[in-house]
């Protein structure tokens, strides 16, 4: 019989009752007395000088309190960036200013010029179209090759010929790797694409400064993945202040998928306002400006060669990847394309040689930062596109070339050349399932059903893996970070038994309010319903590197075991006390205190009461009170992997492409909710197919966002999306985390996008048309032309 | 939005009169209009509402025609069982305009008013040979769109219902944007008194237009092979979602699979 409470029940999340009925508090639904409102006069040029800014007559307009230009900001700092890059020449990346508003020069569409507060909206929008902007536009680089040919112009001048770093990984590798592919029996060369999204949680950005002026704090409220370390960021780099006069909330925050980890200007900009107006400032991205603002995601051209012996086993890997950062470097942009990207080209694979180098270059676009999977998207998508051509190739089968090459489920630790090493992992057990729940044997009869109905229908899969739960703070920081990635939590036990959890993991969406109270259920041996879960607010819980990286539950929910682990231990030695037992004879089982081989047991909440009541007590060796806190830094990544399939239908006369099945094998270690765990894999799917097939955020050469809005900007709907096969029996237990689990939130994400290509490419050549590559997304228009090519 | 004065009129006459007003604009579901408000791309002096006019608001099938009214949504088309019986393509063209919320609260007359290129129901009025009712008159379709948004109306006047003719058969098959959902191209046939008529929307740079070439063909042999090969890709509108070429080789796919499934 399935679970009813604790690890490995599928328990309906509780935070959906709020969510659903429209209670949720998001922080659009915050209003301070005496709330005033900023409006942002955007560039709407993509490049250009700023020439002059006259305020004079906007600032008389009525209900305007003031207006800002660059200048009230050049004596505090720039948003800062959380990792630095050093090139293969040994030079730091390049790192110009980014401003809260802009300073001397626009360089994007978007980038904000001036801010109005007023006391209405409207007044503030009305005295924002009454500044006197004068703007000399300058010629935009929007397509990457073109930014680093040296004949383009400088979005910096720190950055002349626009490279932000050059950098190769593994550099000691790369000569043998050079001559593996030269002498090797076949190459198999793709070029690609990774196409640039916008995130579009349905939340948009939402920002609040208050300033107290009795005490001189400030809060800012924010839609936020992490504030704490928006607190770190903006205290310290950006407006001076000191941790314990700044309080960051994020309430309720409607979906992040990465564009919500970043701190923002308009974060900056409202905290700042506040305390210089001495009046509440709140701004509410409208989804128009959401676009031009929230950091956009992937946005890779890479050129890869795979190097196979006759047999089909790899031998080498050598990619060149240009890797968009936008206008200006977003808080962790330099390191998505580098150590969430090259560290995972080995994939689920045992090739021994591997070198990427990697290009960031400067554009006059939104900057782009992590978007859910974070360069393990793009990873796996050049690796698995690029492996299904070559089995096309050298006639091998797709499931076939893959099993040949997969890190045998004995191999494990295994190291791979490109500095990770998985603890565990079963790839063949994740394909065997995949072919199961796909019904690969039964796919040919599919397909020629298709036939007869002139459709061409085609199977397509991926073997992806991941690193998550990011990440050992010592590992991290050798590599760049300026940042540790350790989780904290504080595990308070009241008088009368009620537990409160305060994490530094920040839910929004992922049902954190659920899962952890089911692994203290389960350890404490309580209902679910006796634990609170509060996060999201500096000023409740200790310090918190926040969600982000499927970490969560791996790096959280293990702060949250450990805290819980000190109460167990400080509770047995008052139970010992209790009960006139040694504490090496106390044992604590389904929330009941014993002692082996006798009658006596007293429960956890005689215990908890105790301690808050010390009465009968030893307070000369235990302090009373039960509340523990603990911070936890990984020692290693964790490595979820599986095998994805897509099947789709190509109709050749106009090249729609149709969904049919969508099937995921994946390998999460153990699983605390198995219902919200396939919701994150729903979810992610989600994204990957509106990636694959729907999605692309595009400039024009003048760098104007063509795609600026839902009627241009394809999201996936409900009838995009077939009925998902999802499956997680596959379960290798991480081995360095106390709960043995593996992130499940970005997986869905990363596996997707190549199986769907790989089917619709499937779907073509056997079908007879010889189409090699189609880049994302594959809309129709795209396969069309695809195929009027290859006739 | 800038501010704007509102007023919802009672009757036809009531809304011609408001709208004297100087930049004073009709305003019947919004969905096209509340957007580009909210965008600050316009600023009307006044709204007039034309949503509540009874007199725009009824379905008649009767003498041969569907009569639907200005104010009519788009919902109430796709559930009448009137048009469902005499022209079920159009019952079905309205129900597949954007989404639910767009449906109950978009028009007939808004639609056909503002003639977007890449709009549905311009094909049905040209595809059928419509009657497009107005405060200027009674006009034939084919005079009344008259380009990208443009019509034979002038400003001030408003759409107060249309007039289909019954045909023998029709279809509506719409080639989806993926993004707005709007058609790509769509293609309107229909069979009847007044012989073939093709309309092709979402296609053109010069907006709905009837596609004269493979009428011809049709009258002679209403049979899907019977087509002609696609028109020219010159004129056709090329952007994102798909180039002039696409276009006009839809223009004739959508065209087959009309005929097929009248
Ligand atoms: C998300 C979305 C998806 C959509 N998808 C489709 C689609 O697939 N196919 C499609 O055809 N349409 C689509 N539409 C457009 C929709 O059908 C609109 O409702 C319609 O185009 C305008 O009708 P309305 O009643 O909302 O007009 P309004 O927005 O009120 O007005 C539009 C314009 O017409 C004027 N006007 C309004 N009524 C009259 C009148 N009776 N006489 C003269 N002028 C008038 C207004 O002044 C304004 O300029 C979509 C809209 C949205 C928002």
């Amino acid at each position: 019989m399935p679970k009813d409470s604790g690890i490995g029940a599928s328990i309906k999340r509780r935070e959906d009752v709020r969510f659903l009925t429209g209670a949720g508090n998001y922080t659009d639904d915050i209003n301070v007395a005496g709330q005033t409102y900023a409006y942002f006069l955007r560039s709407t040029v993509a490049h250009g000088k700023i020439v002059s800014v006259d305020t004079a007559a906007a600032s008389k307009m009525p209900g305007v309190l003031r207006i800002f230009t660059g200048a009230d900001f050049e004596a505090v700092g720039g948003l800062p960036c959380g990792w630095q890059i050093t090139s293969r020449n040994g030079e730091v990346m390049k790192e110009p200013r980014h401003p809260i508003l802009a300073s001397g020069k626009v360089r994007h569409v978007g980038d904000p010029i001036a801010a109005v507060v007023a006391k209405s909206l409207a007044e503030a929008r009305d005295a924002a179209e009454a500044i006197g902007v004068e703007i000399e536009e300058l010629p935009a680089v929007v397509d990457m090759r073109a930014a680093i040919s040296g004949a383009a112009p400088a979005v910096h001048d720190e950055a002349p010929d626009n490279l932000c770093y050059d950098w190769g990984f593994v550099e000691e590798n790369r000569e043998a790797v050079d001559a593996a592919i030269k002498s090797a029996h076949h190459v198999t060369t793709l070029e690609l694409t990774n196409n640039r999204l916008v995130a579009n949680p349905m939340e948009p950005r939402v920002a609040i400064g208050d300033f107290n002026r009795a005490s001189g704090d400030s809060t800012l409220y924010t839609t936020s993945q992490n504030p704490h370390v928006i607190r770190l960021l903006m205290g310290a780099f950006v407006l001076g202040i000191p941790e314990h006069k700044l309080r960051v909330i994020a309430p309720d925050v409607g979906g992040g998928f990465g564009t919500k980890i970043f701190h923002y200007a308009e974060e900056a900009f409202c905290t700042f306002a506040a305390k210089a107006l001495n009046k509440p400032v709140k701004w509410t991205a409208d989804r128009s400006e959401a676009f031009i603002t929230d950091a956009h995601g992937r946005d890779h051209v890479t050129k890869i060669e795979l190097a196979l012996d006759k047999d089909g086993k790899f031998l080498a890997i050598r990619t060149a990847t240009l890797a968009n950062m936008g206008a200006y470097l977003s808080t962790f942009a330099p390191s998505v394309p580098t150590w969430l990207h090259g560290t995972l080209m080995a994939g689920t694979y045992t090739t021994p040689l591997i070198y990427c180098n990697v290009k960031a270059v400067f554009t006059n676009t939104v900057p782009v930062d992590a978007y859910r999977g974070a360069g393990r998207p793009e990873a796996t998508f050049q690796l698995e596109r690029v492996i299904d051509k070559a089995a096309r190739e050298m006639g091998i089968d797709p499931v076939e070339i893959r099993r040949r090459n997969f890190i045998p489920a004995d191999a494990f630790p295994y190291q791979t050349p490109v500095a990770v090493a998985y603890d565990t992992g079963d790839y063949h057990a994740t394909m065997d399932k995949l072919v199961e729940i796909a019904d690969f044997a039964g796919f040919e009869a599919r397909r020629a059903e298709s036939a007869k109905r002139g459709k061409l229908r085609g199977l397509g899969l991926s073997s992806y893996i991941e690193a998550c739960g990011i990440a050992p703070s010592n590992l991290v920081g050798q590599l760049g970070a300026r940042a540790g990635l350790y989780e904290s939590a504080t595990v308070r036990v009241n008088a009368a038994g009620g537990i409160v959890v305060m994490t530094g993991s920040h839910s929004h969406g992922q049902g954190h309010e659920t899962t952890f109270p089911q692994v203290i259920a389960e350890m404490f041996g309580c209902p679910e319903a006796n634990v609170e879960i509060v996060h999201g607010d500096t000023g409740r819980g200790p310090m918190g590197m926040g969600t982000y990286g499927s970490r969560s539950i791996a790096v959280g929910g293990a702060a949250m075991v450990r805290a819980a682990e000190k109460i167990i231990a400080k509770a047995k030695r008052i139970a010992s006390h209790l009960m006139e037992a040694a504490v090496e004879d106390v044992e604590f089982a389904n929330g009941v205190f014993s002692v082996a081989g006798t009658d006596k047991k007293v429960d956890f909440g005689s215990v908890a009461l105790a301690a808050y009541v010390p009465h009968n007590y030893p307070l000369e060796s235990i302090e009373p009170g039960l509340e523990e806190t603990a911070f936890y830094d990984p020692s290693n990544f964790t490595y979820p992997a599986g095998a994805y399939a897509a099947e789709v239908e190509v109709d050749p006369e106009t090249g729609a492409v149709t969904l049919l099945a969508f099937s995921a094998a994946d390998d999460f270690g153990n699983v605390i909710n198995p219902m919200i765990v396939t919701g994150q894999v729903h979810g992610g799917i989600a994204q990957g197919i509106g990636q694959a097939l729907l999605e692309s955020a595009v400039y024009d050469a003048n760098g104007q966002l063509l795609t600026g809005s839902y009627m241009d900007y394809a999201m996936p709907r409900a009838d995009d999306l077939p009925m998902y096969a999802v499956d997680h029996s596959c379960q290798t237990p991480c081995t360095h985390n106390p709960l043995g689990v593996k992130g499940c939130g970005e997986a869905g994400a990363i596996g997707s996008p190549p199986a769907l290509v790989n089917a619709v490419l499937d779907a073509l050549n056997a079908g007879g048309i010889g189409v090699e590559h189609i880049d994302m997304p594959l809309s129709p228009s795209r396969v069309w032309a695809a195929i009027q090519s290859a006739k | 939005m800038y501010a704007f004065d509102y007023q919802k009129a009672g009757s036809v006459s009531d809304a011609l009169a408001a709208l004297k007003a100087e930049d004073a604009q009709p305003i019947s579901g919004g969905q096209t209009l509340i957007p580009t408000l909210k965008a600050r791309l316009a600023a009307p002096s006044a709204l007039i509402d034309l949503s509540g006019i009874a007199e725009m608001k009824g379905i008649e099938v009767a003498g041969g025609m569907v009569k639907i009214g200005g104010a009519v949504t788009h919902q109430s088309v796709a559930d009448h069982a009137g048009v469902k019986a005499a022209i079920p393509a159009l019952a079905q063209l309205a129900a597949h305009i954007g989404d639910p919320a767009v449906r109950h609260k978009g028009t007939i007359g808004g639609s056909v008013a503002n003639n977007d290129p890449s709009a549905c129901y311009p094909s049905a009025c040209l595809g059928l040979g419509a009657t497009i009712h107005s405060s200027a008159g009674d006009m034939a379709a084919d005079e009344f769109f008259q380009g990208m948004f443009a019509t034979a109306l002038d400003a001030g006047q408003i759409v107060t219902g249309v007039s289909f003719p019954i045909p023998e058969k029709a279809a509506y098959m719409k080639f989806v944007q993926p993004a707005s959902r709007f058609a790509l191209v769509g293609v309107f046939v229909s069979k009847g008194a007044g012989g073939v008529r093709v309309a092709v929307t979402g296609a053109s740079e010069s907006g709905v237009f009837r596609w004269t070439a493979a009428e011809d063909a049709l009258a002679g042999n209403f049979s899907p092979d019977s087509v002609p090969p696609a028109p020219a890709a010159d004129g056709m509108i090329g952007d994102i979602h798909g180039s002039p070429e696409y276009r006009a080789h839809l223009v004739a796919v959508m065209t087959k699979r009309a005929v097929k499934a009248c």
